[in-house]
């Protein structure tokens, strides 16, 4: 007698530590083979579009610290960015070179954090407890200059909120001096380790024409060998005074998406330093009484600064009626923002393109006939932080 | 195309009728047009060898309450190859259904669906529209003008129905929002009254 077997659904998530966050992936399974892959997603959805609609443009920028959780300041840089362009503001050199260097810190972060926990997932511990000791001192950084060792707030359209603080530059030195030695170690324990390589290669392979197709950016397109990257192609802010490399994959696998990683932290290195040394003394923002508050000497003593300090907690800037999209290249890939403004202080609207969003999409193309094992390691490669995807 | 002046106008030469209005401004070229034409417009976007936008990065749609059409619908495209961005934008009626375009480009997909949860727009031919990024069983479209921020339901751990419950949302105080618009720096009438001033000396 035949018996016909069904498929068997299993539930991964939400609460499942290699699923990165909070979501909730729904598995229909034939033995171990995966035929299909349901991600449910929107557990952790706030509202921000929306409450970004109410907030003044400088009440905005908290909003984007708790998007990718993992590098906030990069998302400050595509909102500050986009008000920056529609105001036609130029924003002083040495705020640029800051406002770079904490990006790079910042892809640092969110890289260590992706191949140690991908490395994590696929069974190896040691890289993780490594590299959080480096994410330590990186974030002491973060809150040297902002104040907060996660939500910085300290990117503001014209510049940064305030200077950095005496000593920082050296330390930052210091440790790009260091770091590359622990990147060594990492790769001494994964690169060439064949149980790591057994896990990723050829493993959740993305094609050149399904990383257009599926709208992939960053690392999820260069490892598959479009070398596109948007602080070369489209620079921003200070890039086109750097040098520095674009690491692209060949075979577009798990194990290409993590060298390309391990590359970047390399050239993130090499553009900090570039930043120390190419930095000077000067204006950290904008000197437009109207759209940077003024210092707190000068609340005490002059009568405008007063005013315009008043004013700008108060109301805000207004920013003139205008639709713009621009885009950064954040650690995860592609990060916009599409601003609308209506001349008033707040913004009209404002959609967040997150990288994660697409990348998570194409999870059911990606994970079908591969193993349940696998799961975690595409997961893993594709630097899922649920903080953006669901916004 | 090598630069976005040129781009328009091909494609104002391409598409004529099809297009009801373009510009270029901050560096990316926008380009508006009905609702019918959307998906002949977009294959041509796609795979003419002098536009080919082959990244679909995003969809959205802007809400104006107080319009005629109440919708415009946005799509950001990327060509790779020529390094430009374009922004393609149609407006609609409330209750008008348009076109998905899932099957030019598969990352359409979750796109259109948080279109539909976010705004309430729906899609002929999508293959699977769900609510994307509120909660199951959620009512309502967050991101319409017309959706208080604070939401209509507040959801709880009931200790006598042992169980999660949603109820309407109930504020100790009003949610409060200040108009603190002023005549500081650039209103209407101020500009005005210096203008004048200019004017008379």
């Amino acid at each position: 007698m035949k018996k016909k077997i069904k498929n068997y659904n299993l539930n991964f998530g939400p609460q499942h530590p290699a699923a990165h966050g909070v979501l909730r992936l729904i598995l229909e399974l034939d033995g171990e083979v995966v035929e299909k892959a349901d991600p449910h997603i929107g557990l952790l959805h706030r509202g921000t579009e929306k409450l970004i609609e109410n907030k003044t443009y400088m009440q905005a920028v908290p909003y984007f610290d708790r998007l990718d959780y993992v590098a906030p300041m990069n998302q400050e840089h595509a909102f500050a960015l986009a008000i920056e362009k529609i105001l036609k503001i130029d924003v002083p050199i040495r705020a640029q070179f800051i406002r770079v260097m904490f990006c790079e810190i910042g892809r640092i972060l969110s890289h260590i954090l992706n191949v140690t926990t991908q490395a994590l997932d696929v069974g190896a511990l040691t890289p993780s407890l490594w590299g959080f000791e480096e994410r330590e001192t990186l974030m002491t950084f973060y809150e040297r200059a902002s104040g907060s060792r996660l939500h910085a707030n300290y990117i503001r359209a014209g510049g940064v909120h305030q200077d950095l603080p005496g000593g920082l530059e050296e330390d930052i030195a210091k440790f790009c001096e260091t770091f590359p030695k622990v990147i060594d170690d990492v790769e001494n324990l994964l690169t060439d380790n064949r149980i790591f390589k057994q896990r990723n290669v050829d493993i959740g392979v993305v094609s050149k024409e399904d990383a257009l197709d599926y709208s992939f950016s960053g690392v999820m397109i260069r490892g598959s060998g479009v070398p596109w990257d948007l602080r070369k192609s489209q620079p921003y802010d200070c890039y086109d005074q750097l040098e520095f490399k674009i690491p692209v994959g060949k075979n577009g696998d798990c194990y290409d998406r993590y060298l390309c990683r391990i590359e970047e932290m390399k050239e993130s290195v090499s553009i900090i330093k570039q930043c120390l040394a190419q930095m000077q003394k000067g204006a950290i923002k904008s000197l437009d009484g109207k759209i940077s508050p003024p210092p707190k000497k000068e609340i005490k003593q002059s009568m405008e600064a007063l005013i315009h300090h008043f004013k700008l907690f108060t109301e805000g800037y207004r920013v003139p009626q205008d639709e713009i999209y621009t885009a950064v290249e954040a650690p995860k890939g592609e990060f916009g923002v599409y601003l609308i403004s209506d001349g008033s202080s707040k913004p009209y609207k404002c959609k967040i393109r997150a990288p994660g969003f697409s990348h998570l999409q194409s999870m059911d193309h990606l994970i079908k006939g591969h193993m349940l094992a696998d799961v975690p390691a595409v997961l893993g490669s594709m630097d899922i932080v649920f903080g953006e995807v669901d916004r | 195309m090598q630069n976005l002046t040129d781009l328009e106008k091909r494609i104002n030469s391409e598409l004529t009728t099809k297009i009801n209005n373009t510009e270029i401004k901050h560096n990316q070229i926008y380009i508006e047009i009905d609702k019918d034409v959307l998906v002949d417009v977009i294959l041509f976007l796609k795979t003419n060898k002098d536009t080919k936008f082959r990244q679909l990065i995003d969809i959205t749609v802007v809400d104006y309450p107080e319009k005629n059409q109440r919708f415009k619908i946005v799509y950001l495209f990327l060509s790779h190859e020529f390094n430009q961005r374009l922004i393609l934008s149609y407006f609609i009626n409330e209750n008008e259904v348009i076109n998905s375009i899932t099957s030019i480009f598969p990352s359409a997909n979750w796109m259109e669906r948080e279109v539909f949860d976010m705004y309430g727009v729906s899609f002929k031919d999508h293959p699977d529209l769900r609510r994307i990024l509120t909660d199951y069983g959620f009512k309502g479209h967050p991101l319409r003008k017309d959706f208080p921020l604070t939401g209509h339901t507040e959801v709880r751990y009931s200790e006598d129905k042992k169980k999660v419950i949603s109820e309407p949302v109930k504020l100790e105080q009003n949610y409060r929002n200040f108009d603190y618009e002023s005549p500081w720096e650039g209103t209407k009438y101020i500009k005005e009254q210096t203008d004048n001033n200019e004017k008379k000396n």
